[in-house]
């Protein structure tokens, strides 16, 4: 293999598999260390530079950073990353004083944002400050869009939501209530917007229509029962309820349907359970509640006597599932009516564009949703920007905010007159953490600790109101703990094959046998001359230049090092050092590359 | 120092060898020597060694004296036995103990001073006597635990970091164990542990007593330019002659080797060595020419490695005293002590 560049900001951003594997890629890492330390303030800001909401995250993020974790491959579970990021948002101090401002004087572009959603939301948070003047059209009469209206309050209290979004809305922002754009043709055509940006999400439930769907009115969609039970237009639910579905909005209707009356909630799903789409945490909290979940059922027909639901027909499934855990169609082996007062059909959302005139140089696609560009999120006509749902269907939260970022990046440059594809890279930036002979900057020791549980509030005391929130957050027991379990990926092995003298010290140290000194080969070759097997083709190699004594190569496998520093420590001339990768992501800040002229002091 | 310990946490596809263990298993506690000393390296290999010969850490005993390399006993198979003993007395320690316990199997760590200076006396002896041991000598040619004096084993011209050349005629342990007779005569590279693990090996399964010469560079006085005892110096000078497999009890010989190049060994315990001669004109079951060759290389200044003499034939110590197989340790007291009457009987014979 040629050596490794390292150069490429890719790199190294890899090996920090939890901001790899995040949208917005939060340097967790660096937040973890940050709370360690009691700087609770200073981790809130790191999350917030990056993510822009870390206390309504820290609590219902679908959290692609902890099955990435690397702790998740050296043992059982992952550090639990989104609970910490709440213990940031919870322990902060006065950060009034640190959040970004927008100019008195305004830059004279004016840009729309439709929905006043996250995606929407992270737009506003990076343009403001630039001197935007920014109008947000909202249908609601409510902010936060599907996070305030399908998200319950016992998960998401709104006093975190008004908090974070109010950052935002300081800004100078102007915010249209019960303004729904019924046609964009009629936006475009004002002129009066520099840009728009699209944040309505992806506002259809699917249906499911089926024997006597239009029969009752006891059959809900599921986000549009829960947007309704948000604003109090439902306030009750019978005593068996069934929901239809299992992903995490099946799981926020059955727990919301205990909350509303119904003391017998089951959850029907199609398939078995290894082919939920709910997030793993997301099923145990329902199940902690007594949800039932009812594995390989079909739904057939809804029951219906004296035009009163009564039931719902299933058929029940067996499935062969193979080697490469693939299912079939199944078959169906025998039909059961469940007896129910109500339905809640949870079976996925879809994007929805009534609104969006199709002879005004947009694009669609065979979905009839509007082509966007993955990177740049401008759809084919100039000065339309997508994000959030509504760009790619239903996502969730943090990629809503990675999409408004990098929208305002385009937006941005493009009112600016620069070309929206020529972006700043993403860099790297390393640099030591040697402190003394045997000191480093960080808590470099492996901590055999488990992953801390969330404590939950009282099972009994939870049901008496609809907002008492559930996760009461880390005690300060368990969070120091839970900190130390970090492996600080982020503190990177970083090799200068020069410096080697092949004296194998670190091959010797390294407790999970990660280093090899061999002759080089190609990957697939050198893969099975390491000192422990390196099955995980999704890590890296990391290959050095040519040895000075021997022309041999050191290889390291990154899958499981635990970042201890041992391999620095025994180093005896220091051709091993541990150092910090921070990587630089550009946001709207950085985005041109012709600076504006300073304005001369008048 | 490293103040750290190694983490707990290991690679899950960490093999395990018959007993359930894995390598791990084996190690002692984290190295306090100096980073990069080649001792670590040696130590490493002995973990690696013990560990794929299963053997129980309870049936090995550890014996060194006193230096750097004698500390490393400490950083190998902690559940182990180990005597830490006086300067250079560890072969006569290792000698009680194998006397009074044959069942152990007996690892002494040494280094060039302990061996060649203060205690060559021990040496020289524990050779004669085939005590039934491997002998590890960690060599770097300095004193390191005293700041880099040369040592017994400094070639002559190599140079210390400051200061003269040395100019005394260097003692090696190799041809000096050969003259004695010693019965396993092996030299490695403490960075060449492909080589070194094997002969680790066949030394701790070796009837008898088993020499295993390891130059092992010291990192802090004796590893600059002109140093006969560097990394850099051992690699361009090194040669493997000898070159040895170990193949355990009741397995097969499995790789293939060319005509001429291997020749078969069957140790004392059913285990044996496949000899892998590189330079085919070496016999290393001659002392004659094992000698002669030996000699002609070292004036040139080569370095040679490998498993450089063998003789299973000889009897180790307990057999030349014809003692019984139980250790001696296991007797009860009234048959390893005859009593006075009987030592009557016994001197009678010489009235």
């Amino acid at each position: 293999m040629k050596p490794t560049d390292t150069s490429k900001a890719d790199y190294f951003h890899k090996v920090v598999d939890c901001q790899w594997a995040c949208p917005a890629h939060t340097d967790v890492p660096e937040y973890i260390r940050l709370i360690a330390q009691g700087r609770y303030s200073d981790a809130y800001m790191e999350n917030r530079r990056s993510n822009v909401f870390p206390g309504i995250l820290g609590r219902v993020c679908d959290r692609p950073c902890e099955p990435a974790c690397r702790r998740g491959r050296v043992e059982e579970k992952p550090v639990a990353i989104c609970r910490l990021k709440r213990v940031a948002a919870d322990h902060r101090g006065d950060i009034s004083d640190r959040l970004p401002t927008a100019p008195k004087i305004k830059n004279g572009k004016k840009v729309a944002l439709i929905g006043a959603g996250c995606a929407s939301l992270a737009v506003a948070n990076d343009l403001a400050p630039l001197g935007y003047e920014i109008t947000i059209f909202e249908a609601l009469n409510a902010t936060g869009g599907l996070m305030r209206t399908n998200i319950p309050r016992f998960r998401l209290p709104p006093k975190v939501l008004d908090e974070e979004i109010g950052y935002i809305l300081d800004m100078d922002v102007d915010l249209k209530f019960n303004h729904r754009i019924d046609s964009l043709k009629d936006m475009l055509d004002g002129g009066e917007f520099d840009a728009v940006f699209v944040g309505s999400g992806a506002p259809r439930g699917k249906n499911l229509v089926i024997p006597g769907r239009y029969d009752s009115d006891n059959i809900h969609i599921g986000i549009d029962w829960l947007e309704s039970v948000a604003f109090e237009h439902i306030k009750k639910i019978g005593e068996k309820v069934l929901i239809i579905g299992v992903g995490n909005t099946a799981m926020d209707c059955c727990r919301t349907s205990l909350r509303l009356g119904s003391n017998d909630v089951k959850v029907m799903a199609r398939k078995p359970r290894e082919f939920f789409k709910a997030s793993a945490w997301e099923l145990e909290d329902a199940e902690e509640e007594e949800i039932e979940i009812v594995v390989n059922h079909s739904p057939r027909e809804f029951v219906l006597e004296k035009g009163k639901l009564v039931g719902m027909k299933f058929d029940v499934m067996e499935y062969n599932i193979d080697e490469k855990g693939r299912i079939d169609r199944g078959k169906i082996v025998e039909e059961v009516i469940i007896p129910c007062d109500d339905v809640i059909l949870a079976i996925g959302q879809e994007n929805a564009f009534p609104w969006i005139e199709h002879d005004i140089g947009i694009e669609f696609n065979e979905w009839d949703c509007p082509i966007v560009d993955t990177i740049t999120m401008m759809c084919s006509r100039e000065g339309v920007f997508f994000g959030g749902d509504s760009a790619f269907g239903p996502l969730n939260i943090i990629w809503a905010v990675a999409h408004g970022r990098e929208a305002a990046i385009s937006i941005h440059k493009y009112c600016q007159g620069e070309s929206i594809t020529d972006r700043v890279p993403i860099g790297v930036k390393l640099a030591s953490q040697k402190m003394g002979m045997h000191e480093w900057s960080f808590s470099n020791s492996y901590d055999t600790s488990e992953r801390r549980l969330m404590p939950h509030m009282d099972l009994k005391e939870r049901f008496k109101k609809l907002d008492i929130e559930v996760e009461l957050g880390f005690t300060v027991d368990q969070m120091v703990k839970e900190v130390e379990r970090c492996l600080n990926c982020d503190i990177q092995t970083v090799f200068t094959a020069d410096l080697c003298i092949e004296c194998d010290a670190c091959l010797d140290i390294c407790p999970v046998n990660c280093l090899t000194i061999t002759a080089n080969g190609d990957e697939a070759d050198l893969r099975t001359r390491l000192a422990a097997p390196a099955e995980n083709h999704e890590q890296a190699l990391y290959v050095s230049a040519d040895l000075p004594q021997t022309g041999r190569v050191m290889v390291k496998d990154e899958d499981l090092c635990v970042h201890c520093s041992l391999c620095a420590e025994r180093c005896p001339t220091g051709a091993w050092d541990m150092q910090k990768s921070e990587v630089l992501l550009p946001y709207a800040t950085d985005a041109l590359n012709v600076k504006p002229a300073e304005s001369d002091a008048a | 120092m490293t103040y750290i310990q190694k983490p707990s946490i290991t690679h899950p596809g960490l093999p395990k060898n018959t007993l359930g263990l894995t390598a791990r298993d084996y190690e002692g506690t984290v190295s306090t020597l100096c980073a990069g000393c080649g001792h670590d390296s040696v130590t490493a290999a002995i973990i690696q060694a013990v560990f794929e010969l299963n053997i129980e850490p309870h049936m090995l005993a550890k014996m060194s004296g006193i230096g750097c390399s004698s500390k490393t006993p400490a950083y190998f198979v902690s559940e182990a036995h180990g005597f830490n003993s006086v300067h250079g007395r560890m072969p006569s320690v290792t000698t009680g103990a194998n006397a009074a316990n044959r069942a152990l199997t007996y690892i002494g760590v040494s280094g060039d001073g302990d061996s060649l200076s203060i205690g060559v006396g021990q040496f020289v002896h524990a050779i004669r006597r085939n005590l039934n041991m491997c002998y590890v000598l960690e060599n770097n040619g300095v004193y390191g635990l005293t700041k880099g004096q040369f040592s017994a084993s400094a070639d002559i011209g190599s140079k210390p970091k400051k200061g003269e050349a040395n100019q005394q005629e260097p003692i090696d342990p190799v041809s000096t164990a050969l003259s004695l007779g010693a019965t396993f005569i092996a030299r490695s590279f403490s960075g060449d542990k492909e080589q070194l693990v094997p002969l680790i090996k066949g030394a701790l399964m070796h009837n008898g007593f088993a020499l295993v010469d390891v130059i092992s560079p010291c990192v802090t006085f004796n590893d600059h330019v002109g140093s006969t005892k560097s990394y850099a110096h051992t690699r361009e000078f090194y040669h493997h002659v000898v070159d040895i497999d170990f193949v355990p009890p009741a397995e097969e010989i499995k790789a293939a080797y060319e005509d001429g190049e291997a020749m078969t060994i069957e140790l004392h315990g059913g285990s044996k060595i496949v000899l892998r001669k590189v330079d085919k004109s070496y016999d290393p079951t001659s002392r004659a020419s094992a000698f002669k060759y030996l000699r002609e290389h070292f004036n040139a200044g080569e370095i040679i490695t490998g498993l450089l003499y063998i003789d299973e034939s000889r009897k180790e110590m307990h057999d030349l005293m014809g003692n019984i197989d139980t250790p001696l340790s296991q007797l009860p007291l009234d048959t390893l002590h005859p009593g006075a009457d009987e030592l009557k009987n016994i001197l009678k014979r010489y009235t």
